[in-house]
C-alpha cells in the first residue's frame, strides 16, 4: 500500500510547495500602490455593480448536475466490468446489457422529455 | 522503527523522480505557451514572440518574471480563503495526475529495477479520472469566491461543460479497458506491444489500440479538448461574452496558477491519449543499452508533442461553439456514440473470446 501510494504523497508535498513558495515570494517583490474603492470593485466593464453577484441562476445547471451523477455512477460501474470482461464471459455480457439497457431507456426518456435541451 | 538501506534507497529514488518530473513538466508548460504563441502567430501570418532571446525563446521566463512582479489586486468582497484556495487546488491537482503516468520502460540501478514512472497504481486510470474530476472544484470555487458576475457565470458554465464531457471521456476509454483487461497504465501500454499479424503476413502496423478503437479515440479526444476548456470549447473564457471567465478577478501569480494548470491539463490528456491509444513509449528501439532506456522516453515525448501540436492547430483553425450547441453535442452526440462503442466492442470481444 505504502509502496504504491507513498510516492504520490511525496509528489503532492513537493508539488504543493511550488505555488505556496511562489505566492510567498511574489508577496515580497510585487509593488503595492495605493488601493482605492474603485480599484477593488468587482470588474463589470467599468459599470458600478448593482447587486450582489451570487444571485439566482438557471435551473438547467441543476438538471445537468443531476444527470451527471446518474451517468457518472454508470461509468464507474462499467470500469471494473470492462477490466474483468474476459473473465466473466457471456454472463458478464448479458448482465451489462441489462444494466445498460435500463440506462439507455432512461436516456431516451430524458431526451423525449427535453431534459437535454438547453434553452 | 529503523529504515533499512533498501527502503531509504527507494525513497531517495522516488524523491529524485518527483523532482525531475516536476521540473521537466514546468519547463514543458512554459515552452508549450511559447510554442502556442509562435504557431498560432504563423497560422495567422504574424511573427509571434521574437524579441526576447533568439526566436523569442526567453519569452516564457520574461512572462514568469512579469507575473511575479505584477500588482496583486484582490477585490474587496471576495471570500479570501476560497479565493486563495482555488488557484492552489487548480495547480496542484493538474500536477498530481502526472504521478501515475509512465513515460518509459525500466532500467537497473544498483540491483534495483527502476521504473520510469512515479507510482504504478493498479487503479492508475481511475486515479487520473478522480483527480481530473476534482479539477472542477477549483473552477467552481474560483467563480463563486470572486463575488463578481462574470466569474460566476464563467464558473457555472465551465463546471457544467466539464461534468458533461467527463461522461464521454470516461465512457470512451472503457473499450480499451476491455481489450487490455487492466486499469494500470503500465499494463495497458504493455498490452500494445508488437505488431499485427494478418493471416501469416508480417506487417508493420503496430499493435496499438487506435486501430481497434478508432471511435473510442475520436470521442476521447474531442471530450478531452472540451474537458481542458480549449478552443473550440473554450466557452468558460469566451472573451466576447464573459471577459475572462472564472479567472476575471485574478491577477499576478494567482492568475498564472490557472494558466499553468490549463496547460498542464493539456499535457495530461495528451499523455493519456498516447498511453491508451498510441502504444505509450513503444517504438523502434536500437543501439546500445543506454539508448534502449532513452529511446522509449523519446517516442513517448514525440507522441505527446504531436497531440499538443494538434491542440494548437485546432486553436488556430476553429471558431468557438455556441453554448447550446456545446451541450447538445456532448449529451446528444458524444454520449450515445461512446455507449454504442462500448456495446459494439463488448460484442466483438465476446465473439472473439468464444
Amino acid at each position: 500500500m505504502l509502496n504504491q501510494y507513498g510516492p504520490i504523497l511525496i509528489f503532492f508535498a513537493i508539488a504543493a510547495i511550488f505555488p505556496i513558495a511562489t505566492l510567498a515570494v511574489a508577496k515580497y517583490v510585487r509593488p503595492r500602490p495605493k488601493q482605492s474603492a474603485e480599484k477593488l470593485m468587482p470588474y463589470e466593464c467599468g459599470i458600478t455593480p448593482e447587486s450582489d453577484a451570487r444571485g439566482r441562476y438557471t435551473v438547467r445547471f441543476y438538471i445537468i448536475a443531476i444527470l451527471f451523477v446518474i451517468f457518472d455512477v454508470e461509468t464507474i460501474f462499467l470500469f471494473p466490468w470492462a477490466v474483468q470482461f474476459r473473465v466473466l464471459g457471456l454472463f458478464g455480457l448479458v448482465e451489462m446489457l441489462v444494466f445498460l439497457g435500463i440506462l439507455i431507456i432512461g436516456y431516451i426518456w430524458l431526451w423525449k422529455r427535453g431534459a437535454l435541451e438547453w434553452i | 522503527m529503523a529504515l533499512s538501506s533498501d527502503t531509504l534507497f527507494l525513497l531517495g529514488v522516488a524523491v529524485v523522480k518527483v523532482v525531475v518530473v516536476l521540473l521537466v513538466l514546468l519547463t514543458a508548460i512554459a515552452y508549450i505557451v511559447w510554442l502556442e504563441r509562435k504557431l498560432v502567430a504563423h497560422i495567422q501570418s504574424r511573427w509571434g514572440p521574437y524579441r526576447v532571446g533568439p526566436y523569442g525563446l526567453m519569452q516564457p521566463m520574461a512572462d514568469g518574471l512579469k507575473f511575479l512582479f505584477k500588482e496583486d489586486i484582490v477585490p474587496l468582497e471576495v471570500d479570501r480563503f476560497v479565493y486563495w484556495l482555488a488557484p492552489f487546488l487548480s495547480f496542484t491537482l493538474a500536477m498530481l495526475t502526472f504521478a501515475v503516468i509512465p513515460f518509459g520502460g525500466s532500467f537497473k540501478l544498483f540491483g534495483h529495477e527502476i521504473y520510469l514512472q512515479i507510482a504504478d497504481l493498479n487503479v492508475g486510470l481511475l486515479y487520473i479520472f478522480a483527480v481530473t474530476s476534482l479539477g472542477v472544484y477549483s473552477i467552481a470555487l474560483a467563480g463563486w469566491s470572486s463575488n463578481s458576475k462574470y466569474p460566476l457565470f464563467g464558473g457555472l458554465r465551465s463546471s457544467a461543460q466539464m461534468i458533461s464531457y467527463e461522461l464521454s471521456l470516461g465512457l470512451a476509454v472503457v473499450g480499451t479497458l476491455m481489450i487490455s483487461g487492466s486499469l494500470s497504465l503500465r499494463d495497458i501500454v504493455n498490452s500494445q506491444t508488437g505488431t499485427w499479424h494478418l493471416a501469416g503476413t508480417n506487417t508493420f502496423l503496430p499493435h496499438w489500440n487506435i486501430f481497434v478503437q478508432p471511435v473510442g479515440f475520436i470521442v476521447y479526444f474531442i471530450a478531452a479538448i472540451a474537458e481542458t476548456n480549449r478552443i473550440p470549447f473554450d466557452l468558460p473564457e469566451g472573451e466576447t461574452e464573459l471577459v475572462g471567465g472564472y479567472h476575471t478577478e485574478y491577477s499576478s501569480f494567482k492568475f498564472a496558477m490557472f494558466f499553468m494548470a490549463e496547460y498542464a491539463n493539456m499535457v495530461t490528456v495528451s499523455c493519456i491519449a498516447t498511453l491508451l491509444f498510441f502504444g505509450g513509449w513503444h517504438g523502434p528501439v536500437f543501439g546500445p543499452a543506454w539508448l534502449h532506456v532513452l529511446l522509449p522516453v523519446f517516442w513517448f515525448a514525440l507522441k505527446v508533442f504531436c497531440f499538443l501540436f494538434f491542440y494548437i492547430w485546432t486553436r488556430g483553425t476553429l471558431p468557438r461553439f455556441r453554448y447550446d450547441q456545446l451541450m447538445a453535442f456532448g449529451w446528444k452526440f458524444l454520449l450515445p456514440v461512446a455507449l454504442l462503442n462500448i456495446l459494439a466492442t463488448s460484442f466483438v470481444v465476446a465473439w472473439i473470446g468464444t
